[in-house]
């Protein structure tokens, strides 16, 4: 492999990029132009690139490329057609927010995260899905004020995490809910969600009611996991059993949403913080990315490169990655950064975008 | 039969739809129908729970439809249905 592919979804379409190892990132190509591209995807296991596009009118639509890109195939969105919501109503499924491979050893499974907080499964390599009724039906969930929404009407779920070791093994996490944990492939969940604080609850340190931004598992050690929460940053070291938080000492970083980890150094980790709940700007409308290299004892800025004019730029939860040396995200408003090695200077590969909604590294 | 027009944005997912006769004495029926003759068309116009989309119209000679949920508005013979996506900025 000579390069790395980048898939930016984005408010209107589906862009490519092109990362050679050595020389400058090309742009490959434009699709799906003038479409809502809310979730990308690529199952490495077979190169099957995937985006779920929201359209206004007609819906959330799933389709993916077996050649990258040249030509795509539609495939049949998840139903929840005869479900219904703790509240009674009809269950429609809203939203497709993420998907993960469901393990090297399950080379045709597939995990689905939605809004309404509905989990999928598909054994068929996506062309059907089945809901996973186990955390459909979860005890929390019938229980007032533990599942909400959070910017949404209903919960959704953005993050899952397989456990390269052991498939029967993921966590998803859920705006609002928290982080769950099953061990055996889904058969039960169990929320892990102990240290973490719900600071917009009577009760803050409730078992279930969390607000997790986006949940990322160490590759070196699946016992440590990140996330950046909606109350702060925090880091586990046994598996989620407990989390510490490790926000900034003078309230920055602390509220955000995307995180990123090193692939090598577990203790490592970059945020983009936003300046609060209510005022959803760069923090002194200064765009600004904090690197710790110890768990978030310190946190340093790590903005070359960054502009120094004001912005109103932030960055969404599944719109920064790091993968290998290359470190990427789009913002809201258009603008895409882009650098090949830890601690160099960030540089703009595009400054004519739309909302960058994700962002995934091939 | 009714005559059945379709808003020329939906052309860009099913590129050989066109207006089109269709049996049915109910816009359900109607739309069973089509769906029969393009498979996928009513996952584009229909939620998951059978209820028309928020922003997609159905107008049966010319009126917009009252029953958004079960479809049960009737259709005579030579109705001219229309299946248009509504106004919404953004």
């Amino acid at each position: 492999m000579d390069k790395q592919t980048a898939l930016i979804g984005t408010a209107k379409g589906l862009v490519v990029y092109d990362f050679p190892f050595s020389g400058v990132p090309v742009l490959k190509d434009i699709h799906f132009a003038g479409f809502s591209t809310n979730m990308v995807f690529c199952d490495a296991r077979n190169h099957r690139w995937w985006v779920g596009l929201s359209h206004k009118h007609w819906g959330q639509k799933l389709h993916y490329s077996d050649d990258a890109g040249d030509t795509w195939k539609e495939t049949p969105i998840p139903s929840l057609k005869g479900k219904s919501l703790p509240n009674g109503q009809p269950a429609k499924l809203r939203q497709v927010w993420c998907m993960a491979e469901a393990g090297i050893d399950r080379p045709n499974e597939l995990w689905m995260g939605t809004d309404p907080g509905s989990l999928f499964y598909s054994q068929d390599n996506g062309n059907s899905f089945e809901l996973v009724e186990t955390l459909w039906n979860h005890s929390s969930r019938s229980r007032e004020g533990q599942w909400f929404g959070a910017g949404s009407d209903y919960p959704f779920i953005h993050s899952i995490v397989v456990n390269p070791e052991d498939s029967d093994h993921v966590y998803i996490a859920v705006s609002c809910a928290g982080v769950f944990e099953t061990k055996n492939g889904g058969k039960d969940w169990a929320p892990r969600n102990q240290g973490l604080k719900a600071a917009y609850l009577p009760n803050p340190n409730v078992e279930v009611g969390h607000d997790p931004h986006l949940l990322l598992m160490s590759s070196k050690n699946s016992n440590i996991l990140w996330q950046q929460n909606h109350c702060g940053i925090y880091y586990s070291l046994d598996g989620g059993k407990k989390w510490v938080d490790c926000s900034g000492k003078n309230g920055l970083p602390y509220y955000g949403f995307g995180i990123a980890i090193d692939d090598e150094d577990p203790k490592k980790a970059w945020v983009i913080p936003v300046e609060s709940d209510e005022q959803r700007i760069a923090p002194g409308l200064q765009l600004q990315v904090f690197q710790t290299s110890d768990f978030g004892k310190n946190w340093k800025s790590d903005n070359l490169g960054l502009p120094t004019a004001k912005s109103f730029d932030i960055v969404l939860r599944h719109s920064f990655v790091k993968s290998q040396n290359l470190f990427l995200f789009g913002t809201t408003n258009g603008n895409l950064f882009y650098r090949n090695q830890i601690n160099t200077k960030w540089q703009v590969l595009n400054s004519h975008l739309t909302k960058v909604n994700s962002v995934h590294i091939i | 039969m009714a005559r059945v027009k379709f808003t020329s944005a939906l052309n860009r997912f099913f590129p050989n739809l066109e207006e089109m006769e269709v049996a049915g004495d109910t816009v359900s029926k109607i739309l069973e129908a089509i769906n029969r003759e393009i498979p996928g068309l009513n996952t584009y116009i229909l939620e998951d729970d059978g209820s028309l989309r928020k922003h997609v119209n159905i107008f049966v000679k010319e009126e917009l439809i009252h029953d958004r949920h079960q479809l049960s508005d009737p259709v005579n013979e030579r109705d001219e249905i229309l299946i248009y996506q509504a106004l919404s900025g953004g």
